[in-house]
């Protein structure tokens, strides 16, 4: 019996909580370029550096929070700033769902209200292409480097704003995408299938762009639907195996 | 400035409910192959639709951004890993944007 129980504290803090710090980290690493120019712009914009860190610490989201904070700039209304979160954040409704899925089922209900705040575009991609069930402190551990990160990016690019070259700035705007591409394209050259979802997305999301008619679809709402169109492309033509 | 911290706040909310309902009250397996699949792509789909065709706008202009673009997708391809990716981008997309400075004058 006892025997059990340090074996379940043993998981909780050793193996599982480390596995995922580690797979953590290069998320990390890749915020802080990202986080950097967030808190660059949003100072730049007349905030304070403390808000912007507040910020990254309460919402933790990419494009979402450049989104919100691009309009609290701009002076927009508290209903158009929240409406337009929601609508660029709605795309993590999916990846929850998805999460629900591949989480252990003995995980209780606060640690689920827990993990799921660290859920991200990378976390979520990195834990599901995890091999295993994910559990409460694999799960913490992997999103506890990319939380702090993301912050102390945020605050660096906040602090050093000024002294940066204008053209330096403007190069760090492409640091989310490249991230972006380097969670995809090593797994989708492995899988076909996977390859060609991300092209109908891709397809997809261009023709909101650059379409007429089309164009009047808020960035949000675009990827939702690009989101949704891939995935059942890919449900139809390429359903997996059971595992 | 308190509308800043309400409105930072009001962000944070919508952000957490859209991220904790799904997975905090959702707790059956599904059995259908269909939704099952599905699920296994959003992934790639959610990265691909967000990255193209908005990166091509991030930069200070398109040529930039299509070089910086393709300095990534090498590097993913061999698997560089986050952080190298995305410097490499960045300072792909400042050199681009130095020499058509140098060429424009």
């Amino acid at each position: 019996m006892e025997d059990m129980a340090l074996e379940t504290r043993n998981r909780f803090w050793g193996t599982d909580f480390r596995t995922g710090f580690g797979q953590g980290i290069p998320i990390a690493l890749g915020y802080i370029p990202v986080s950097f120019t967030f808190g660059l712009l949003a100072v730049k914009g007349g905030l304070s550096p403390w808000i912007a860190v507040f910020i990254s610490l309460t919402n933790l989201t990419s494009a979402g929070q450049f989104a919100g904070t691009n309009l609290i700039i701009t002076g927009a209304t508290l209903l158009e700033i929240t409406a337009t979160t929601l609508v660029v954040n709605i795309r993590y409704i999916l990846m929850s769902f998805s999460l629900s899925q591949k989480v252990a089922e003995r995980i209780t209900l606060p640690e689920r209200c827990l993990l799921s705040f660290g859920i991200t575009d990378e976390t979520f991609t990195v834990a599901s292409m995890h091999k295993e069930k994910i559990t409460f402190s694999y799960m913490l551990g992997l999103i506890t480097g990319p939380y702090w990160g993301w912050a102390l990016g945020t605050l660096l690019g906040a602090m050093i704003c000024s002294v940066l070259p204008e053209t330096l700035q403007n190069s760090m705007g492409i640091a989310l995408y490249a991230m972006f591409i380097a969670l995809v394209v090593p797994n989708a050259k492995k899988s076909r299938a996977a390859l060609a979802v991300v092209f109908i997305a891709v397809a997809i999301s261009s023709a909101f762009t650059w379409v007429p008619y089309l164009h009047g679809i808020s960035q949000g709402w675009g990827i939702i639907l690009a989101t949704i169109a891939a995935c059942l492309v890919g449900a139809i033509f390429f359903p997996r195996e059971e595992e | 400035m308190a509308k800043v911290l309400i409105a930072v706040l009001l962000m944070a909310v919508v952000t957490y409910i859209i991220r904790v309902l799904p997975l905090a009250f959702f707790r059956s397996q599904l059995r259908s192959r269909f939704l099952r699949s599905f699920l296994y792509y959003v992934p790639y789909a959610v990265l691909g639709a967000m990255t193209f065709p908005a990166i091509l706008y991030s930069t200070g202009n398109l040529y930039s951004a299509w070089i910086g673009m393709g300095v990534a997708l090498v590097m993913a391809f061999f698997e560089s890993g986050l952080l190298r990716v995305a410097l490499g981008a960045i300072v792909s997309v400042f050199l681009a944007e130095w020499v058509i400075r140098l060429i424009s004058f």
